[in-house]
């Protein structure tokens, strides 16, 4: 996820009373749509996994839609502004392979185990060491993330509309917790379901507008070329080199490009690990596809899931590349700082989605923009609510404290975690607002255990000799040396001198490669690398440890599965028919944009 | 979705608030359309005016097709 935390600025948007009524309409909405789905959560298989009765458009669309907060539009839109086009490989190569492969490739085990999270999953796989280690870590991270999205919606909010920082939080918790209290994971995914709507309808005129205004793609190209030296003059910005509207052609080398990054890092640290790790180990995103209702819809939804983010780069990437051609012209023109060099009454670059929307959009669709961007942000926090819940719930509450309970005591107690996750997220935005340093620090911790689980989710569903001992020390390894990295490279700033190995080089030269890497791109070479230490420890660990009886391992391991023939649908219906065009487009668009 | 218990299917309730959103802008729209706002860029082009309709017509069309039906 993007970091994004406005500090100096001032109101950039006024909201007329039809803008305020679009806003409370959304809010009341919300909150009948809670009391009216209560009546159908009051099973476990309800309240947590809404039945498993959402079709593969549903499913699909809350897949997509949680992931397509508000910070994350925001933040999206930011680093477009801020590195160019380079931004759209976090929707296209690090995003389309691992959705597809997730829909093809682990869905049916995800489906045919019957699991309720990812932790489950573990616990049918690895057995109790992997699961618990899983459950506690993500439970933990989960509330952390929900109270920094809380404040830094709140932070937002102040920014760009003036309201009081404790009055955006409160109202945005009290409702979320009423919805997701009354209708559990229904509620949820039905407000990521409008959520995703609202986003495209609200969203959607500033890149239309704005390719208007500059007279179609090349004029914008052209626009960016000439403005490029006035926004980032080279005294200030001695790293930004390279184009700013090609995707491929700039990161031969770490040093041709505004993001300091090589493909190989992109590729490998991105569109491997850290894509697959989020995609298809992540129980945020997972947990909407575990909703699907037969093993073909739970394959179709990240499928339809994948079309939708391949166009996200429309209403995300490109307002950022409009707002560098367009807004340093005109009769008030703007240019954006980093965070770190701002001055009173500049804008940052967090503010160029708003900007943008300010520039198009007057009475009635501004108040449609801010009402998508709080959707986006209360159904992300939902979202993280749910997914909490369920963990705490059936991997830490059910296997931990009280087992063999009733179905309906669990509910309770997910009624309850409900409460109690967005009280302890209320008091985690309070720590943030008070100590900011921590946000970076749950930044790099949550990536933490994302890469080394993809390494132990995947050798799991396709190695039937990974044993439980190697599930859990490659996890484990994987994690810890993902946190030593990460250590060495903040707080260790001398050379680290190996002679035998004739290693003389700084802890960031050694892990990204390069001096100058970017926050971005150390996070993605130690993604990779954690993920080959998970990896080898698993493998290593598995060869000289016991593994489980094949007959334990049937829907759970592929060829200890039977999984359900397709060859009786015609092509058409077929997953994989839509998945092979979906690769294609995502192909075609490389190319147009190389 | 959601057969078996008779769930009001999510796509009624994206229909209803983007009609009651389409029909708000609409409105507004047509409210300014004499005197757009000036500091809003290519103001003249109406676009609360087409985008409303638009919202109107798609949420309009899915509250009809998801309407909840008598059993």
């Amino acid at each position: 996820m993007q970091n994004i935390l406005p500090q100096v600025s001032q109101k950039i948007i006024s909201l007329s009373p039809v803008d305020m009524a679009i806003i409370a309409i959304y809010f009341a909405m919300v909150i009948i749509i809670g009391f009216y789905l209560k009546r159908f959560s009051g099973k476990g298989e309800g309240f947590f996994l809404a039945g498993r009765e959402m079709s593969a458009w549903v499913a699909g669309l809350a897949f997509i839609s949680a992931n397509l907060g508000a910070l994350e539009l925001m933040g999206w839109a930011s680093a477009s502004y801020q590195y160019g086009i380079l931004a759209a490989h976090w929707y296209w190569v690090g995003a389309i392979p691992a959705i597809l492969f997730l829909g093809i490739v682990m869905m049916p085990f995800y489906h045919i185990s019957k699991t309720h999270s990812v932790p489950g999953f573990l616990k049918l796989r690895y057995g109790e060491a992997a699961r618990g280690f899983n459950a506690i870590s993500f439970a933990f991270m989960f509330l952390l993330m929900s109270g920094i999205n809380m404040y830094a919606m709140a932070l937002v909010m102040k920014v760009v509309l003036g309201w009081d920082i404790n009055f955006s939080i409160w109202v945005a918790a009290i409702t979320v917790a009423i919805y997701v209290t009354l209708g559990g994971l229904y509620s949820a995914v039905f407000n990521e379901v409008m959520q995703f709507f609202l986003i495209w309808f609200g969203a959607l005129l500033v890149p239309i507008f704005g390719l208007i205004e500059t007279h179609g793609w090349h004029g914008m190209v052209l626009r960016i070329q000439q403005n490029i030296p006035q926004i980032f003059p080279p005294e200030t910005f001695p790293h930004v080199h390279g184009s700013f509207t090609h995707l491929w052609s700039g990161i031969g080398s770490f040093a041709t490009n505004p993001m300091g990054i090589h493909w190989t890092g992109i590729v490998l640290g991105l569109g491997f690990v850290i894509s697959f790790g989020y995609w298809t180990t992540d129980f945020l995103v997972v947990q909407r596809v575990l909703t699907a209702k037969d093993l073909r819809s739970a394959k179709l939804a990240p499928i339809i899931g994948s079309f939708f983010k391949m166009a996200v780069p429309f209403i995300v990437i490109l307002p950022g590349l409009l707002g560098l051609a367009l807004l340093n012209s005109g009769a008030h023109p703007i240019i954006l700082h980093p965070e770190n060099a701002l001055k009173p009454g500049d804008h940052s670059f967090n503010e160029v989605l708003p900007l943008m929307l300010a520039r198009y959009c007057g009475p009635g669709l501004l108040g449609l923009g801010i009402t998508a961007l709080m959707a986006g942000f209360m159904s992300g926090m939902a979202g993280e609510i749910s997914a909490f819940t369920t963990v705490w719930t059936y991997d830490i509450y059910r296997s931990y404290v009280k087992k063999g309970a009733q179905d309906s005591h669990y509910v309770w107690m997910g009624r309850i975690s409900t409460i109690l996750g967005v009280l302890i997220s209320i008091c985690t935005a309070y720590l943030v607002m008070h100590f900011k340093s921590i946000m970076d620090y749950v930044q790099a911790l949550f990536s933490f255990f994302v890469a080394p689980l993809f390494g132990t989710v995947l050798l799991g569903m396709l190695w039937k000799r990974a044993t439980p001992a190697g599930g859990f020390w490659g996890l484990l390894a994987g994690t810890l040396s993902s946190i030593g990295m990460w250590a060495l490279v903040k707080f260790h700033s001398a050379n680290i001198v190996i002679n035998s190995l004739h290693i003389n080089a700084k802890p960031i030269a050694i892990i990204a490669l390069s001096n100058n890497a970017s926050d971005m791109a150390q996070n993605m070479y130690r993604a990779l690398w954690s993920w080959i230490v998970c990896v080898s420890v698993t493998i290593i660990v598995s060869l000289v440890t016991r593994p489980k009886p094949v007959e334990e391992l049937t829907g759970l391991v592929y060829g200890c599965t039977e999984l359900p023939s397709e060859a009786h649908l015609p092509l058409w219906k077929r997953p994989i028919f839509y998945a092979a065009i979906a690769i294609v487009l995502f192909l075609v668009l490389q190319i147009i944009f190389w | 979705m959601a057969e078996n218990h008779h769930i009001i299917p999510v796509w009624f309730f994206v229909g209803l608030i983007l009609f009651i959103y389409g029909l708000l802008i609409f409105i507004t729209g047509i409210v300014e359309f004499p005197h757009p706002p000036a500091d809003v860029v290519l103001s003249k082009l109406h676009a609360p005016v087409w985008w409303g309709a638009l919202l109107t017509l798609f949420g309009g069309l899915f509250v009809f097709l998801f309407r909840p039906k008598k059993t």
